[in-house]
């Protein structure tokens, strides 16, 4: 395949004596959506938070679109294109949805340094959130404080704040973690119209919503990537089942 | 400047080191395991000179003093504990730094009330005024040799007791992750009542052999806390051992330059400009080593490791 | 962020403006002098609460800009110039020097870190200002003249002095709304609400942060200059810690987080003092108690029971 977009390599992360990431090596390519998947502290969130730059790794590389960006840290990834969206809910409580989303925009359209002109009234911020909140489905919610917004429209702003500042990459740690059916679904729908047109990661425990949108999907097993592959391969890779099901797979 | 006054100095640095070290080795145990800022903890250390003082006043016995003032401020320690600080461990720093900065008012008043606010006079017990002849040349002050080694018998024994016991491995493992060691069923109330005592005692301890040495009135606690915050940071948060090896060097740096700049400054810029760019700098010294260390290890020379 | 109501806010700054009158009417020269110190004491707390209230930075040593600024007044004085055009511009950009070293080193640092660090600097500017005897020392100096302004500008007439700190603490809080709901004041908020979501999206944060830092630095030196021709003296006191502290509580009194609040706490702060000192001396001995109260259970302070929920 042509040079991969993203490509990591024997990257390694330790916590005192817990070995959280042991060694991933992971490409993928421009437009295509990754699935990461594995039981629980399999280290698939931080994972994520090394890709992101929220989280140093203690070794290996990280190249995104040719440039090693392994030392570079969150803000100036997400300047080279990266987004991310947060496991537990992390937004701007306070403040409107709308200025969540504005802020995400402001953060990518010139310097902050401004200290006369109302923020709010800058149409440049304003109108390209509002789009943003509309494409995500919360334009009726724009006005409503982020923390009084309902929990699946919360994560809804999540990655509207990860869209606004029109990312090449997104990071989407969980992004139906806690919603209800209806709201899964719909959330997908979302993440459907996104597909080709941004090159996902996604961490995910919702199989359905894996096979909804994966391209392909890595399995990770304490800090490893045990197997890569088309979903269908990997619906029957024996090392996965065992990963996840266990030692009654023998028998 | 001969070698046994550098080396007297040198003991007078380590002296203010271990003293140090006991305010600091309570202040950061709670800090890392409670998670606590304390900026009271020099108001128990004032506390422990002024029980000590007047106990001395009432009883004339040395003894009797230290162990009055001990078990005084330990009680003291742990009735603020429960009475004041026990709503501030969930509450954020912000939080906790006003309400016990609201404490060092009402103790420093309180003291002034019953005590007044001029200095008390107290003197090093008969028993331990002499000196000792410790080099040929070198007479060193009899208490200050105690005092240093009490402060190490404490390390010493707060090595043991938090390497060796099942308490000590409480306070470990509270000061890497204090949410498992409660869910581990331990009774972490009564751990921190624990914790924020024994370091309110060693505070007393520090202020009862201050009283003799330092003058003892109120607010005496408030400088010292500055100095011990700075030992903290250097040595990292939530450890002993950083608290040791950062009371020594801050003890060690700050009384050398008090003892040497001045007269270093004036071979180099003349008596008269040393005269007060000597004290200036001295004074500014362990802020400057502060400073130096965070720019490359903004968590402390040893800091616990946080889980 | 709610607007007060227009006419509490009204009534207020009348009132302020009319006291000088009141106080000429009544022939009581000191409630003049009382509410110019408040009102210097209000700039110190509406420049820290910036970066407390807004910006979520917990600086302990806020205290050490008035002192830089006091002493950026005093110490020409003191060799003979006396130009306010001089010392007041030096004030400001002197302590925000200040506020950009302490800042660059506190800044790296967080939570309990940043509050003993920001503490420990500020302590070290008061030790500094004790040792230099050529000033002093602990016992301080006497300003030898208040700032000269030439012409109209005559800071020895209690009256002129009232209202060129009564315009200043006008102009400031309008400043500072601006800058507030500019794009600058919704980083330093959004970093108080979620700093690392505000990375996450692109913000260089520290850069951001060290700024507000300086600029609270900035007008805090502004508050010292003005201080010390209040009190037409010059002490390393003002740096000290518990000065700090005071300042504070002032901010978290009247409400931190909001523009007015530390108006407001200052005003409650140094009046419960005037009336407790009256009653006792030992006044400290309350007040101590009644901050660890106010901390407990009136977190929102005096503004947020005011500005009710509007």
């Amino acid at each position: 395949m042509a040079e991969p977009l993203l490509s990591v390599r024997g990257l390694r992360k330790r916590f005192g004596g817990l070995v959280a990431t042991d060694g991933v090596d992971l490409d993928v390519a421009e437009g295509e959506t990754l699935a990461v998947i594995g039981p629980n502290g399999a280290g698939k969130t931080t994972l994520i938070a090394q890709l992101s730059g929220d989280l140093a790794p203690d070794a290996g590389t990280i190249r995104f679109a040719g440039e090693d960006v392994t030392a570079l840290p969150a803000p100036a990834r997400s300047r080279r294109g990266f987004a991310r969206s947060f496991q537990i809910t992390s937004i701007f409580r306070e403040f409107s949805a709308l200025d969540n989303v504005a802020l995400a925009v402001q953060a990518h359209a010139g310097h902050s340094f401004h200290f006369w002109r109302r923020a709010r009234e800058e149409r440049a911020l304003r109108e390209p959130a509002r789009a943003v909140l509309a494409q995500v489905g919360l334009a009726t919610r724009a006005d409503v404080e982020a923390g009084a917004l309902a929990h699946g429209e919360q994560r809804q702003l999540e990655i509207a704040m990860a869209l606004a500042t029109r990312p090449r990459l997104l990071l989407l740690d969980e992004p139906v973690a806690g919603m209800g059916t209806d709201e899964s679904q719909r959330m997908v729908a979302l993440l459907r119209t996104l597909r080709g047109r941004h090159t996902i990661v996604l961490v995910e425990h919702d199989m359905d919503v894996v096979f909804a949108l994966a391209d392909r999907i890595s399995v990770m097993v304490y800090g490893r990537v045990i197997a890569t592959g088309a979903p269908e391969a990997i619906r029957g890779n024996a090392e996965v089942r065992r990963a996840y099901l266990g030692e009654e797979v023998r028998a | 400047m001969s070698w046994l006054l550098v080396l007297e100095q040198c003991l007078n640095g380590l002296q203010f080191g271990v003293m140090l070290f006991l305010m600091a080795a309570g202040l950061t145990l709670v800090f890392g395991i409670m998670n606590l800022v304390n900026l009271a903890h020099g108001s128990l250390y004032m506390v422990g000179a002024y029980f000590a003082t007047a106990a001395f006043g009432w009883t004339g016995s040395f003894v009797l003093a230290v162990v009055f003032s001990l078990l005084a401020t330990l009680a003291v320690g742990m009735v603020v504990e429960v009475v004041a600080l026990r709503t501030l461990y969930e509450r954020d720093h912000l939080d906790q730094v006003l309400a016990t900065f609201g404490l060092i008012l009402f103790f420093n008043e309180a003291v002034a009330m019953v005590w007044g606010r001029t200095a008390l006079f107290t003197t090093v017990p008969k028993a331990l005024s002499g000196h000792l002849q410790l080099l040929p040349g070198l007479r060193y002050p009899a208490y200050r040799a105690v005092i240093i080694l009490v402060g190490l018998a404490v390390a010493l024994l707060l090595y043991v007791v938090v390497s060796r016991t099942r308490l000590g491995m409480l306070i470990r493992a509270g000061a890497s992750n204090r949410t498992m060691v409660a869910a581990l069923g331990v009774n972490v109330r009564l751990l921190y009542t624990i914790v924020f005592g024994v370091g309110a005692a060693l505070a007393g301890l520090g202020g009862l052999m201050a009283g003799p040495i330092y003058t003892v009135q109120p607010g005496m606690g408030d400088d010292i806390l500055i100095q011990v915050l700075v030992v903290i940071v250097i040595g990292g948060i939530g450890s002993i051992r950083g608290a040791l090896v950062g009371a020594v060097v801050v003890g060690m740096v700050d009384t050398l330059g008090r003892a040497f700049l001045k007269p270093m400054l004036s071979t180099t810029i003349g008596p008269v400009a040393a005269n007060d760019a000597g004290p200036a700098l001295a004074s500014m010294l362990i802020y400057i080593l502060m400073a130096a260390v965070l720019s490359f290890r903004p968590q402390g020379l040893f800091p616990a490791a946080r889980g | 962020m709610r607007i007060p109501p227009a006419s509490a806010l009204t009534v207020g700054f009348v009132a302020l403006a009319l006291v000088p009158v009141v106080a000429a009417l009544l022939n009581q020269p000191f409630y003049l002098d009382l509410v110019r110190r408040i009102m210097i004491f209000a700039i110190a707390a509406v420049s820290l609460d910036l970066i407390l209230g807004f910006g979520g930075m917990v600086s302990f040593g806020h205290a050490a800009y008035l002192g830089v600024g006091a002493y950026a007044v005093a110490i020409p004085a003191f060799y003979g110039v006396h130009s306010g055009f001089v010392q007041w511009p030096l004030a400001v950009g002197l302590s925000a020097l200040v506020a950009l070293v302490i800042g660059t080193l506190s800044l790296r640092t967080s939570g309990v870190y940043f509050i003993m660090i920001t503490l420990a600097f500020a302590q070290m500017l008061y030790y500094l200002g004790i040792s230099i005897n050529a000033w002093g020392a602990d016992d301080g100096m006497r300003l030898a003249r208040r700032s000269q302004f030439g012409g109209a500008v005559d800071l020895g007439n209690p009256y002129v002095f009232y209202y060129v700190v009564f315009g200043l603490l006008v102009l400031l809080l309008w400043l500072g709304h601006r800058l507030i709901h500019a794009r600058f004041g919704m980083v330093i908020r959004a970093a108080r609400s979620n700093e690392p979501r505000l990375r996450a999206v692109g913000f260089a944060t520290f850069r951001y942060k060290l700024a507000a830092f300086v600029l609270a630095g900035a007008v805090g030196g502004l508050a010292g200059a003005l201080l010390t021709n209040q009190t037409e003296y010059l002490t390393p006191s003002y740096m000290h810690w518990t000065r700090s502290g005071d300042i504070m509580v002032m901010v978290i009194l009247g409400g931190m987080g909001t523009l007015f609040g530390p108006v407001l706490g200052a005003i409650v702060f140094l009046l419960l003092e005037d009336v407790l000192a009256a009653w006792t001396v030992h006044w400290q001995v309350v007040l101590g108690p009644l901050l660890v109260l106010i901390v407990l259970y009136a977190r929102r302070g005096l503004w947020g029971l005011l500005a009710g929920r509007g």
